[in-house]
């Protein structure tokens, strides 16, 4: 018999500076300086504190839905409903406003309708599990907007900035600071703290990491999924709240493409679609990037689709660059 | 504890299983079964449905989906996706157009071969993003989408190209039928030629094999030797490409090009595709799926109207169809794998 | 020209972290069955995808007919007349026979492929086999068995020189593992020179002029083998006598922890029952398929049951998912532990505290310090190999990666403990490590169910033996009457 020799394994984290400049998060930061370099220069009214933050009013609304779809991308999955979701809860709120409702009754109930959308995506994944993220939110992508554009047909539903307390939920602000911004880093907080702080959020990473083995080590798989789907559909109302606050009316054609920049947004901030891996400031910085960038170039008329071509480039450039390294030779 | 008797006949099994062949591992039968019903259904509402002229309509209007379903079954079989195929087309047709309208390009054949081209090349960077850069499919189309609906724009300056401005041949390449010395419609003898091409392609040659290979386990081709990474660069290259053919098609239907033409396309083929029974995770599904697929997407699509149901009803249906469909495909396969086992054990 | 068709020399092959092949050499002659044995984990498989150009050493030389050659890719093999029949089925489920067998080199005139032609030559080679099947079938309807065929068609169709069969028998009955003989054999009439790995001695015994012994990647020797006893072998695959392998000492036996009774579940198991006591080691083996995981993932919650029942102390419980079944003390590793059991990409420590993460934080909020002491605990009760719970699992051996999945479970409180094929692909030293672990578990008063194909472990390391077959329990053996022979009876009851 071999006498035991106990070996004392290490289990202090070491913090090192070189580690943090690596990081991902940090590259992001640097991006996110340049970018507001460039557009210090291009335009010269561009660092006004006020100006700044009601440039996020252009751009916060949206980045709500990207909250909870980088929940969904480290469950390795993904969620192409979003927009349509966006568009069918307007829609309900601006009826059941005009159907005479109060205002605050419309709004859970967009609310509730968002969730149940989400809901339905979670239910048939969950209970069909050999289907595909991708193909399901297709199918409820195209049949949420569909039902939005069976009510409402080519017109609006509008009226809504008669109730002023509504309107002051997207152009209201604290001094300079709009609300809206506020409340999102507030959301954009819980979200991060819960992905990295708690027992949900090691979870979340086990799925999207190995699904199989978090089944056999005894989290609901399931549960978790149809959970996160749900909480994507209602974030999806909330930003219908503040499209529909902002407009004050509603129609089946907007937030088109939504879902694609939310997921631009997630994938930037270092979330692999592939699942498992990423940080949540990450898709902070990231959301503050694409929209400063897309504000900045407004601000000297750069049509929108240039900024599509900048923000696809962005995309796959960052993405591409970590892939692309001299392969070590193994044989 | 009883012992059991051993396994034995197992030529029992050979006849078993031919009988359930023929009742579940056919989606095509279904397939053309509901589409049959669904006909039948139309027409009763509307005695017009079945007529030569609503049929030759729905399938003009529908061939560039129909031609670049081709494509994107061919990304799917090998297991990857393409979103981007709306913002090629729009591209590719765009720029033929720019070019006709400033009178570099005056011959149809040389404006169809352009576009072509074009979108080839957009492929082409796009597979090789995915092949060499080993980014995901669904990221790289993604941000593609974005880069080449944006190109569109730029060198258009936003403008249209309007009807006056295209030759007068190459708008009346979707009306006639000279192709065919007058039988059938010129678009959709392209169409049929593409289909035949790729039955062809995906059942009698290697290359056809190739691509359910991959799909089906990339492993095990891996270990064969199939060169994984050229058959994956050249089925986003052809899937580029017939976005460029999809592109001139669709000037030539709308005698004019828009910086936003195709936009949501990808979705219309995708479901096309999926309603065929082309499975997402590669390696199943077939030419004939995907032609019935969009057969039975534009049948619905042109039939609703007819029958009285709004145009705004028209997405909320596709989508519920959608929805049933790939629940449908789920349920057929668990019970062919129940069949399957039943037949191992017997 | 050369005596052997084959030789490797010096082969050595390194994979991040463990050093797979070291110095190994090979010889074939020509037309000869050379069998290649050795345990789990002693480099079998990689020494084979080296032959077959899946993979590429490090050092060495190989010789095809005397002549040096360096295959690039797997094609190269193929050209040059190299067949390899993998133990895990790489076919193409969703294709045809004929498809399989020739997907890469089918039968085509312009370009265009003959499938009249192709499926008339497919038939042609399944009746060589006696195969039962046409070559039409979609694969993914045929038995493990009947895919097996289709794999060695394959190799026929590419009129091999070297067949190389990774395990072979390992999914077969009786009946068909005769068939395998005998179509190994007339292989072998007919000219090629064969290289098998297997487990079973009566493999050998049955087909083999020589065998070829590795153990911890390195070569032992190779012997002729009607000139070896079993002992000797054993001892050159093991290293030591099997005796001193297993620490097996007395342990008091306390009352039932466990007790399944009837429990089927329709298309995989039926009317299993057993039980098992605190401080006792149940043995569950059977050949591949007949079951035993099915049973353990039942009992664990991954599966519903159709009918039976399950008593943990006496009390009939509902195991709904593994959850339900950590809580009432019920523990399980999986049999593919990468799959299964970790996270590669993960740490140590986080692959340990998973199950349990709530025990390591306060209103659901992590208490990270806790944690990781936590984990450093664990890791260091089983000697892990390792620095900091900080790296990455995918960096561990074999024997240490198992390590960690018995950290994990001891994380939790259990009972009775579940272990499907725990020292699969690990080295011998870890393999003794895991022994006495599980005796020490065993001597704390768990109940343990050892599921295993390896014969020397169960009868090594069981109280009592239990073998199932095709989904039944055939029978139950004590330590004391048990031997190998009266198991495999059991496992093959079936297939007469």
């Amino acid at each position: 018999m071999t006498t035991k020799t106990v070996r004392i394994i290490d289990a202090t984290k070491k913090k090192s500076l070189k580690q943090f400049l690596l990081r991902w998060e940090s590259f992001l930061i640097l991006i996110f300086i340049l970018v507001n370099i460039m557009n210090s220069i291009i335009s010269t009214n561009y660092l006004s504190v006020s100006g700044l933050f009601l440039a996020t009013s252009s751009f916060v609304e949206k980045a709500f839905i990207a909250l909870p779809m980088a929940y969904v991308l480290i469950l390795g999955e993904i969620d192409i409903s979003v927009g349509s979701t966006v568009a069918l809860s307007a829609v309900i709120l601006s009826i059941s406003y005009n159907a005479g409702i109060p205002m605050g009754i419309c709004i859970i109930i967009c609310l509730l309708i968002g969730a149940l959308c989400g809901f339905i995506n979670g239910f048939i994944l969950t209970k069909f599990t050999e289907l595909a993220p991708m193909i399901v939110t297709l199918g409820t992508m195209i049949l949420y907007r569909g039902i939005a554009e069976a009510i409402l047909e080519s017109n609006a539903s509008g009226g809504l900035n008669s109730v002023s307390w509504f309107s002051k939920l997207y152009w209201g602000t604290i001094g300079p600071v709009p609300y809206m911004l506020i409340i999102f880093i507030i959301m954009a907080i819980i979200f991060g703290v819960v992905l990295h702080k708690t027992t949900f959020g090691r979870r979340l990473y086990a799925i999207g990491s190995n699904r199989i083995m978090a089944a056999y080590a005894g989290i609901h798989v399931q549960g978790t999924r149809l959970f996160v789907y749900t909480l994507t559909g209602t974030f999806s109302a909330v930003t219908a709240i503040f499209l529909a606050a902002r407009m004050g009316s509603s129609r089946s054609n907007i937030a088109l493409g939504y879902e694609m920049e939310a997921i631009s947004m997630v994938v930037l901030g270092g979330i692999s679609s592939a699942g498992g891996k990423g940080n949540f400031p990450g898709t902070v910085i990231a959301i503050f990037i694409v929209g400063f960038l897309r504000y900045g170039l407004g601000l000297i008329n750069v049509h929108s689709q240039v900024m599509s071509v900048v923000i696809g480039a962005l995309l796959i450039i960052a993405v591409m660059l970590p892939n692309i390294k001299p392969q070590k030779v193994l044989h | 504890m009883e012992l059991l008797l051993l396994r034995e006949m197992r030529c029992v099994n050979l006849e078993k299983k031919w009988v359930f062949k023929k009742l579940f591992a056919s989606r095509e039968i279904s397939l053309l079964l509901v589409l049959v019903i669904l006909c039948m259904f139309f027409q009763y509402r509307n005695s017009s449905f079945l007529s030569v002229q609503t049929i030759i309509d729905m399938l003009k209007n529908y061939s560039t989906t129909m031609v670049l379903s081709l494509g994107m079954m061919c990304v799917l079989l090998i297991g990857g996706i393409d979103i981007s195929i709306g913002s090629t087309v729009a591209f590719s047709g765009m720029c033929s157009a720019l070019l006709m309208r400033d009178g570099i390009l005056s011959s149809t054949f040389l404006s169809f071969a352009v576009s072509i081209l074009i979108g080839l090349t957009c492929g082409f960077i796009i597979g090789l993003v995915i092949t060499k850069g080993k980014v995901l499919p669904i990221i790289t189309t993604l941000g593609f989408m974005n880069i080449i609906r944006g190109i569109t724009y730029l060198v258009s300056n936003s403008q249209w190209v309007s009807a006056y401005q295209i030759p007068e041949s190459f708008k009346k390449f979707a009306q006639e039928s000279y192709l065919t010395y007058g039988q059938i419609n010129n678009m959709i003898a392209i169409t049929a030629v593409c289909y035949i091409i790729f039955f062809i392609i995906m059942k009698w040659t290697r290359l056809g094999r190739k691509i359910y290979a991959i799909g089906s386990n990339p492993e095990a081709a891996l270990i064969s030797g199939i060169k994984i990474n050229r058959v994956r660069l050249f089925v986003y290259s052809l899937m580029g490409a017939l976005c460029g053919l999809a592109g001139a098609l669709w000037v030539s239907v709308y005698a004019s090009a828009q910086g936003d033409m195709a936009t949501g396309i990808e979705m219309d083929v995708i479901a096309s595709c999926v309603l065929g029974g082309v499975s997402l995770s590669g390696g199943r599904g077939s030419v004939v799926g995907v032609f019935l697929g969009g057969l039975t997407m534009a049948i619905i699509s042109k039939a609703l109207p007819l029958i009285g149901i709004s145009a705004y009803w028209q997405s909320m249906i596709k989508g519920a169809v959608i929805i049933l469909a790939i629940i449908m495909n789920v349920v057929t396969q668990r019970v062919i794998a129940k069949n399957h086992q039943k037949l191992r054990e017997a | 020209m050369s005596d052997y068709i084959l030789e490797l020399k010096g082969i050595t092959k390194i994979f991040p972290g463990v050093k797979a092949l070291d110095d190994v050499h090979f010889q074939l002659t020509k037309g000869e069955i050379h069998a290649l044995m050795g345990e789990n984990g002693a480099g079998k498989s990689t020494f084979i995808k080296v032959i077959t150009g899946v993979h590429k050493a490090e050092q060495g030389d190989m010789y095809l007919d005397g002549e040096k050659v360096h295959f690039k890719s797997p094609k190269d093999a193929v050209k040059a007349g190299i067949a390899a029949i993998y133990q895990h089925v790489t076919a193409y489920p969703h294709l045809t026979v004929a498809e399989n067998i020739f997907m890469g080199h089918e039968e085509v005139k312009h370009g265009i492929i003959q499938w009249k032609k192709m499926n008339e030559k497919a038939n042609a080679l399944l009746k060589e086999l006696n195969a039962d099947f046409d070559a039409s079938v979609e694969m993914e309807s045929l038995s493990v068995a009947q895919q097996q065929m289709v794999e060695i068609a394959k190799a026929l169709s590419m009129a091999a020189k070297i067949i190389i069969m990774d395990e072979p028998t390992a999914a077969l009955t009786k009946s068909e593992s005769e068939e395998l003989y005998r179509i190994t054999e007339k292989l072998r009439d007919e000219g090629a020179s064969i290289i098998f790995i297997s487990h079973r001695f009566e493999d050998m015994y049955r087909l083999a002029s020589r065998v070829t012994v590795l153990r911890d990647g390195k070569y032992i020797g190779s012997y002729q083998v009607d000139k070896m006893a079993n002992a000797e072998l054993i001892r050159a695959m093991v290293g030591r006598e099997i005796s001193d392998l297993f620490p097996k000492s007395d342990v008091k036996i306390g009352g039932d922890v466990l007790q399944v009774k009837n429990l089927s579940r329709e298309g995989y198991f039926k009317d299993v029952s057993f039980h098992v006591k605190a401080g006792e080691i149940i043995g569950i083996t059977g050949l591949v398929g007949a079951g035993r995981t099915e049973v353990a993932e039942t009992i664990f919650g991954i599966h519903k049951y159709d009918s039976g029942e399950i008593l943990l102390e006496g009390k009939k419980v509902h195991i709904r998912n593994p959850k339900d079944a950590m809580r009432l003390g019920i523990g399980l590793l999986p049999e593919d532990r990468q799959r299964q059991g970790l996270i590669l990409e993960w740490g140590i420590g986080m692959n340990i505290t998973i199950s349990e993460i709530d025990r390591y934080a306060k209103y659901r909020f992590l208490d990270e310090k806790k944690e990781r002491s936590a984990a450093k605990e664990l890791a260091e009760r089983l000697n892990i190999k390792a620095l900091t719970i900080f790296d990455k699992v995918n960096s561990l051996s074999g024997g240490n990666q198992q390590k960690v999945v018995v950290a994990k479970l001891l994380a939790s409180e259990l009972k009775i403990i579940i272990l499907d094929e725990p020292t699969k692909g690990v080295d011998v030293g870890a393999k003794a490590a895991i022994y006495e672990i599980m005796g020490d578990l065993a001597g704390q008063g768990y109940a343990i169910i050892m599921i295993s194909s390896e014969m020397p472990e169960i009868l090594g390391m069981s109280d009592r033996i239990i073998v199932m077959c095709e989904g039944h329990l055939t029978g139950e053996l004590s330590r004391n009457e048990a031997s190998q022979e009266k198991i495999l009876k059991l496992a093959m009851v079936k297939g007469n």
